[in-house]
């Protein structure tokens, strides 16, 4: 597998990118045809109203799904051609997600979330705890170690999350709606939190949100309107 | 990567201790049940051969008629014997002793106490053929016998229920119209492979008991004890021989009367109990095949109830095979935990089973090793096809599954 680290080819490139549901008079064209490119080390905003195709969109740069036409290039390699088990992991080593829902296990303490994509990478139990407590002091956790996310708030079990994202330095992070299930006061503190690790850390990230105050701490916004990009500028206002 | 399964698959399994212990229910129920059964079904052959091989293994029992004992008794067209034929097959060389029987059913009684109990009419060639001693007293002197006197021996269960803590040595019981002076107490038995109370017993002279009780001189068995070193298959050839001559059988007529030695009747009953063990054993892995059922049913409904987590799992970066191995290693850990608590509770209730029925405890280390490897493999068989499924999902379906 190529590594996205290489210097030429961008982090993200969309080319003709359509995805169709169903086949048909049933078919249901979610993207129509996306042109994209993304750089490292960007912070993007995603907006469009309800079914425009930006949960789509985020599904196909996290390798959870393929396009039905067109090409997506991942650090130069074309995901189309790649089987479930090499797009899984392409996620694995180079993906975080982080979800509105949050999408923690339950019953299960964060260090032991935040510690499960390592597992998947079979890292030693010694280095596997040591890096799940540093990602949990960087957002902020490091006393909630042992709590389940019964016992954290919201805001908390987005942390968790993120730490999870986060902990395997993925080369891209993709959030469809972090603060969607947050307080505006919660939402905010989740930016920084992620403004802070492009900044620092120059993690890419691709965030999809409804609210254009939450989008304000991205560098560069895109619309999407039925399945296409409307407009995609830098940001204005700012964090 | 079968570490990881292995680390992911306990934790899962602690995260929801309820589910995972009603998913090893069956298991445990059907692995107890066949440890359980086998165990007692054991412990009775084991009862039945040690009961018999007490009466000791040169025994021969000499019956008119071709039928085994407790198979449809003996042909009543075959004539009984007399007396005079047991004193021949005793003549026999390499016989150590033969005792004419003859038994009944009778009411004992002494003083207001009363007892129905087996009484038989034998010589002190009885107790040596069945290695039977005495406890107090003495038996029969040679001129008892012969003329038929009033005494008796009785056995340790009617000296019981008729003297109590009394010393029955002397005194007189009645046996339905034989009133008779007990001289001795047989030390007890207990019960019987058959499950009848040996104890529950009164030996007589047999002229008295032909006289009082029987009205009639028939003998209907005969205990032959082979001589110490002598082939009992050579003493039943001999007592074939000699009661065919006796009893005038033509040369090409079938015997009218059979010779069983003890490996006979220990090979017959152990059969019996033999087939009943495999049987139960049989109808306990039946449950133990429902308990796998039970495995998959209740991992397929947890495949639906985890399919969010699954589908975080996937998005993470788990391969197909790490999730199919996940599951896997989960159902095999589980019935093998259930494996492990059903050889438990299976001996557990064996023992108490077996000290029920008053027959030994014996666990069989084949049948624990043979259960416990059946409970794994019925993991693995049937925790494959939920596994696969989980590990088939769509991950986003799955996350998006509420
Ligand atoms: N699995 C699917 N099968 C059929 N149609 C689908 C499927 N997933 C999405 N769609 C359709 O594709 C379109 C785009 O959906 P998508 O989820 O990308 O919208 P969205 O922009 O994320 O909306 P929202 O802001 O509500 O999350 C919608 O019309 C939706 O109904
Ligand atoms: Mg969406």
């Amino acid at each position: 597998m190529t590594a996205p680290g290489g210097a030429h080819p961008p982090l993200v490139a969309l080319d003709g990118v359509t995805r169709v549901y169903g086949a048909g008079h049933v078919a249901m064209w979610a993207l129509h045809g996306i042109d994209l490119t993304i750089g490292r080390g960007e912070f993007i905003a995603v907006m469009g109203p309800s079914g425009s195709g930006k949960s789509t969109c985020m599904n196909i740069l996290g390798c959870l799904d393929t396009p039905t036409g067109g090409t997506y290039r991942f650090g130069g390699a074309d995901v189309g051609a790649l089987s479930r088990d090499q797009r899984a992991r392409l996620r694995r080593h180079y993906l975080g997600f982080v979800f509105q829902g949050f999408n923690l296990l339950s019953r299960t303490t964060a260090l032991e979330n935040v510690e499960l994509p390592l597992i998947y990478r079979g890292m030693s139990a010694n280095r596997r705890h040591a890096r799940a407590r540093r990602a949990l002091e960087a957002v902020g956790l490091e006393g909630w170690a042992h709590h389940t996310p019964a016992e954290l708030s919201g805001g908390q079990q987005q942390r968790v999350a993120i730490a999870r994202a986060i902990v395997t330095e993925p080369a891209l992070l993709l959030a469809d709606e972090p603060t969607g299930n947050l307080d505006s006061a919660r939402g905010h503190e989740i930016m920084e939190l992620l403004t802070g690790f492009n900044r620092e850390q120059g993690l890419t990230i691709v965030m999809v949100t409804h609210e254009s105050d939450i989008a304000a701490y991205a560098g560069r916004v895109i619309h999407f309107r039925d399945g296409r990009v409307t407009d995609d500028a830098p940001a204005h206002g700012g964090a | 990567m079968f570490r990881n399964a292995l680390l992911l698959a306990l934790r899962e399994i602690r995260r929801n201790v309820l589910r995972s212990a009603l998913t090893t229910l069956g298991i445990v129920i059907g692995v107890a049940a066949v440890i359980t059964m086998v165990t007692i079904g054991n412990g009775a052959t084991a009862q039945v051969t040690a009961d018999i091989a007490s009466l000791g293994t040169n025994l021969l029992q000499v019956r008119p008629g071709q039928g085994f004992p407790g198979h449809g008794g003996s042909r009543s067209s075959a004539p009984p014997f007399e007396v005079k034929d047991a004193d021949a097959i005793a003549d026999l060389s390499g016989v150590a002793a033969a005792a004419p029987t003859a038994s009944q059913s009778v009411q004992a009684i002494y003083g207001n106490l009363n007892r129905t109990t087996t009484v038989t009419g034998s010589s002190n060639a009885f107790l040596v053929t069945r290695n039977w001693r005495l406890e107090a007293g003495r038996s029969f002197g040679e001129g008892e016998v012969r003329a038929g006197k009033s005494v008796c021996i009785v056995g340790a269960t009617v000296r019981k229920e008729l003297f109590g803590g009394q010393n029955p040595l002397g005194e007189n019981i009645r046996l339905g119209k034989l009133a008779c002076e007990v001289i001795g107490i047989l030390s007890p038995k207990g019960q019987s492979g058959f499950g009848t109370d040996q104890d529950d017993f009164v030996l007589v002279p047999l002229r008295a008991f032909q006289r009082r009780i029987a009205g009639n001189t028939a003998v209907r068995l005969i205990f032959v004890s082979a001589g110490d070193g002598v082939a009992t298959e050579k003493v039943k050839a001999d007592i074939e021989r000699l009661m065919r001559e006796r009893r005038r059988i033509a040369g090409n007529l079938e015997d009218d009367f059979n010779v069983r030695d003890m490996q006979e009747i220990v090979g017959a009953l152990t059969g019996t109990t033999r087939v009943l063990t495999a049987l139960l054993g049989a109808v306990a892995a039946v449950s133990l095949l429902v308990g796998g059922i039970g495995i998959m049913n209740i991992m397929l409904v947890s495949v639906t109830e985890r399919t969010r987590e699954i589908g975080i799992r996937l998005a993470i970066g788990a391969l197909e095979r790490e999730v199919l191995m996940q599951f896997l290693v989960e159902a095999s850990v589980l019935s093998s935990f259930g494996g492990l608590a059903g050889i438990a509770l299976g001996l557990g209730a064996a023992a108490g089973g077996a000290r029920l029925l008053e027959v030994p405890f014996l666990p069989d280390p084949g049948i624990v090793v043979l259960a416990f490897g059946f409970s794994t493999a019925v993991g693995l068989v049937f925790g494959f096809f939920p596994a696969r499924r989980a590990a088939r999902l769509d991950p986003i379906e799955a996350l998006r599954h509420e």
